[in-house]
C-alpha cells in the first residue's frame, strides 16, 4: 500500500500475511505496476499476488522510472539488480503518462527487454496501435481481471525462459504474432456484466474519435481473421472470456 | 438469526444488487480475490474507493460551482470516478461517469450540473448497499460462518 509518497516496497518474503521463504525466489516474477488511483493500485496489487508475483506498486512514472534507477539525476541507465520482470502501468496519468514511460523504458537498454503492459479504461485502437508500435507487449483494457493477470504472466515466463532465444529476438523485433485466443465470444454491447478485455488493433488505424466511450461496436466490426497478419507492426490478440 | 439463515439472507442481496444493475462482475472478482489470507480485502477496497470518491464529488462540486467552469478539470474528475467506479464494480456509477463526460465534452454547464447529482444519488445509493452488504458478512463472520461465494452464472 502506498503509505509514505506512493512508493510502495515490497521485497521481503512475507506474502499474504505468511511468513514464507520461497526457494525459487528467482523464479518468481517480479512485477513492477504504475498506477496513479488508489483503488486500481490496491486491486491489480492483489491481482498479481495472488497469481503468485512479486509486486513492487508506485504511483507515477517518475516514481517507476526512480525505482529502476533510470530517473535523470542519476544520469545512468540503471541496473536490473532489482530483477524487475514485468511493468505493467496505466495509460492516463498526471505528469508522465503510461506511454512516455514505455518509450523512456524501451529506450534503455538495461530495461527494454522487459514487457511493458498498458492498461487503460478507454479502449481506443489508435492508443492501443501507438503503444503496441512502440513496443507494448499488450494492452488490457480496464477493469483488470484475475484472466487477464494471469495471460500476462504466462507470457512473460515464456519470454523469461526464452533468454536469448529465437523467441525474445522476434518480439523485439515487433513481429510477434502470438494469437492467445481467437474468440470473440465475449464480444457483446454495453450492457454486459463486464466489458471484454481485447488488445487487438485493426489493421488500419480508421480515424477513430479521441474518446470513445462505447468500445464494442468498433471491435466487434474490425476485420478480425484469424490468419496471421501481415503488418510490420507487432499485433498482439488476447480474448479474455473467463 | 443463525448463521445459515444469515448466509441465505447474504446471498439473496447480493444477487439483487446484480440484478438491479448496482454492481457487476467485476465486483465478483473482487470477492475472488479475498480469502483467508486476505480476508479483508474487499472491505479495504471499497473504503478506499468511498475516500477518493467523496473527494473527487467535492472536487466536481467546487469545480462546477466556478464562474468560468473549467469543463478539462471536471473531466479528469469524472475521468478518475469512472475508472475506480468501475474497477470495483459500482455499475451504476461508472454509466453514471460515462453520461457526465459526454457532457462535459459539450461543454454544457446545465446538463454537467445535472449529470453530478446523478452521479452523487447513485454514489449514495451504492455506498450504503456495499455497506449493507459488508454489514452481513460480518455479522456472518462474527457468529463463526464462512461468507459464501457469489454464484451467479455470467
Amino acid at each position: 500500500m502506498a503509505m509514505n509518497g506512493g512508493v510502495t516496497w515490497r521485497r521481503t518474503e512475507k506474502i499474504d500475511g505468511f511468513n514464507f521463504s520461497p526457494t525459487d525466489t528467482a523464479e518468481e516474477v517480479h512485477v513492477l505496476a504504475v498506477d496513479d488511483s488508489l483503488v486500481d493500485r490496491k486491486v491489480i496489487e492483489r491481482l498479481l499476488r495472488i497469481s503468485s508475483c512479486k509486486v513492487t506498486a508506485v504511483d507515477s512514472g517518475i516514481r517507476a522510472l526512480q525505482f529502476l534507477g533510470l530517473d535523470e539525476e542519476k544520469n545512468n541507465d540503471g541496473f536490473n539488480d532489482l530483477k524487475v520482470d514485468l511493468i505493467i502501468t496505466d495509460y492516463c496519468m498526471p505528469g508522465m503518462t503510461g506511454y512516455e514511460l514505455l518509450k523512456k523504458v524501451k529506450e534503455s537498454s538495461v530495461f527494454r527487454e522487459i514487457p511493458v503492459v498498458i492498461m487503460s479504461s478507454e479502449n481506443v485502437l489508435a492508443r492501443i496501435d501507438r503503444c503496441l508500435e512502440e513496443g507494448a507487449e499488450a494492452f488490457i483494457v480496464k477493469p483488470v481481471k484475475l484472466s487477464d493477470v494471469k495471460r500476462i504472466k504466462d507470457y512473460t515466463t515464456r519470454e523469461f525462459r526464452a533468454g536469448e532465444g529465437e523467441e525474445k529476438e522476434r518480439s523485439r523485433k515487433g513481429i510477434n504474432k502470438r494469437k492467445l485466443r481467437d474468440s470473440f465470444d465475449d464480444l457483446s454491447p454495453s450492457p454486459s456484466p463486464s466489458p471484454p478485455s481485447i488488445l487487438f488493433p485493426s489493421p488500419s488505424p480508421s480515424p477513430t474519435p479521441p474518446q470513445s466511450q462505447s468500445p464494442s461496436p468498433s471491435l466487434a466490426s474490425a476485420p478480425s481473421s484469424p490468419s496471421p497478419l501481415d503488418s510490420p507492426t507487432r499485433r498482439l490478440k488476447m480474448t479474455i472470456s473467463e | 438469526m443463525e448463521v445459515g439463515q444469515m448466509q441465505r439472507r447474504l446471498v439473496d442481496y447480493t444477487k439483487t444488487l446484480f440484478m438491479e444493475g448496482f454492481l457487476d462482475a467485476q465486483f465478483l472478482q473482487l470477492q475472488q480475490l479475498q480469502d483467508e489470507s486476505n480476508p479483508d480485502f474487499v472491505v479495504e477496497v471499497v473504503s478506499l474507493f468511498f475516500d477518493d470518491s467523496e473527494k473527487l464529488l467535492n472536487d466536481l462540486s467546487m469545480a462546477l460551482d466556478q464562474p468560468n467552469v473549467d469543463f478539462k478539470k471536471v473531466d479528469a474528475h469524472v475521468h478518475q470516478l469512472k475508472g475506480s467506479s468501475s474497477s470495483i464494480g459500482a455499475q451504476r456509477v461508472k454509466n453514471a461517469c460515462i453520461a457526465f463526460r459526454n457532457f462535459c465534452e459539450e461543454q454544457n454547464i446545465d446538463a454537467t450540473l445535472r449529470c453530478l447529482q446523478q452521479v452523487k444519488h447513485e454514489y449514495y445509493l451504492v455506498k450504503n448497499k456495499l455497506e449493507t452488504l459488508l454489514r452481513l458478512e460480518q455479522q456472518i463472520v462474527a457468529a463463526g460462518g464462512s461468507i459464501p461465494a457469489t454464484e451467479m452464472g455470467f
